[in-house]
């Protein structure tokens, strides 16, 4: 299942949603120069403890009651060992976390990025009020995606109807395919 | 080429359908989408859901919800209607997505046989 890097990242998106974030910060840099994509997700939700932050990369630790075992956060950091990457989380009870995870772009083991449109769109749906920027950077390009400029344009219309959220997913991977053509 | 441009047309239209219906989604079709529903296969069975309902304008808003705690029924989805009526649809695959907006948002006909109950009674024999 976990086949791609974006499948990993939902889930750490999850996560801020699942905290009662109000805003996300989601940022990836691909970077051929540093033969590095670092990915990371920043959330103003609940935040944790030290000693939950430590924990929490531990496959044993889940705020959940219906499963033993949290994947979540585990899977991600395994993922980043074995791809010669880095792994951290910073976080502040009330104030909120960042999951930051990097893995070496060359590498063989290393997952594709996977299909960025559709865990954003897949986010977005989890819950109209959490606001989202989306922040993709190349080597020499970038692109930013902000659902509070979607909505303004919005204007009364919900970002939760089907066709935007299409749109949205699209959107998203066409300007994300763009740049990294512009790369060569 | 897409661009932010777009959103203005598709705001006009989003209008004119709301104007159509006259008030509220009749339908909620809610998607579990927590790690076991994810793991099961709900992603895809979500976006055959948001995509159905784009193109065929159906009376429903589609929303998605945490772990509905019967992992071993996901990917799962319930219908609720607008008396808060609900039928609750399990191991749900994107066509049974398909089947489930054609006939219980479309014609108002329960599948019967891919709700809870059935998988329930089913495993009971
Ligand atoms: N962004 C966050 N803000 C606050 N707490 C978090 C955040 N991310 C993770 N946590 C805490 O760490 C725990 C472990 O997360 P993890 O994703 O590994 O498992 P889970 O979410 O509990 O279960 P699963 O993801 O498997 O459904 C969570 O239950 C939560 O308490
Ligand atoms: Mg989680």
């Amino acid at each position: 299942m976990m086949e791609d890097l974006a499948m990993h990242i939902l889930e750490i998106l999850m996560n801020s949603i699942h905290a009662c974030a109000k805003n996300i910060k989601f940022i990836v840099q691909d970077s051929t120069i540093n033969d590095k994509i670092s990915m990371s997700v920043e959330d103003d939700g609940k935040g944790m403890s030290s000693e939950q932050v430590q924990k929490i990369s531990s496959p044993f630790m889940t705020g959940r009651s219906t499963r033993k075992v949290g994947l979540g956060v585990a899977f991600l950091k395994g993922l980043t060992e074995q791809c010669n990457g880095d792994f951290l989380v910073e976080s502040e009870v009330g104030k909120g976390t960042r999951v930051l995870a990097s893995v070496q772009k060359s590498f063989i083991d290393t997952p594709p990025m996977g299909n960025l449109g559709e865990i954003i769109m897949e986010c977005i749906q989890a819950n109209e009020e959490i606001d989202y920027i989306f922040h993709y950077m190349t080597d020499t390009n970038e692109f930013v995606f902000n659902t509070k400029e979607i909505k303004k344009e919005l204007d009364g219309v919900s970002i939760l109807e089907p066709s935007i959220l299409l749109w949205i997913k699209d959107y998203v991977n066409q300007q994300v395919n763009m740049i990294k053509e512009d790369e060569g | 080429m897409k661009s932010l441009e777009d959103l203005k047309k598709m705001r006009e239209e989003a209008l004119k359908k709301v104007e159509m219906r006259e008030g509220d989604k009749e339908y909620r079709v809610v998607v579990g989408m927590a790690t076991c529903g994810i793991a099961a296969g709900a992603r895809p069975v979500l976006n055959r859901l948001v995509e159905e309902t784009a193109e065929k304008n159906y009376n429903c808003a589609v929303t998605q919800t945490g772990c509905i705690g019967m992992c071993v029924y996901e990917p799962i989805v319930e219908v609720y209607g607008k008396d808060g009526e609900h039928t609750t649809y399990v191991k749900v695959t994107p066509d049974m997505a398909t089947e489930i907006l054609e006939k219980h948002i479309g014609q108002g006909e329960i599948i019967e046989e891919y709700t809870v109950e059935a998988a329930r009674s089913g495993q009971g024999e």
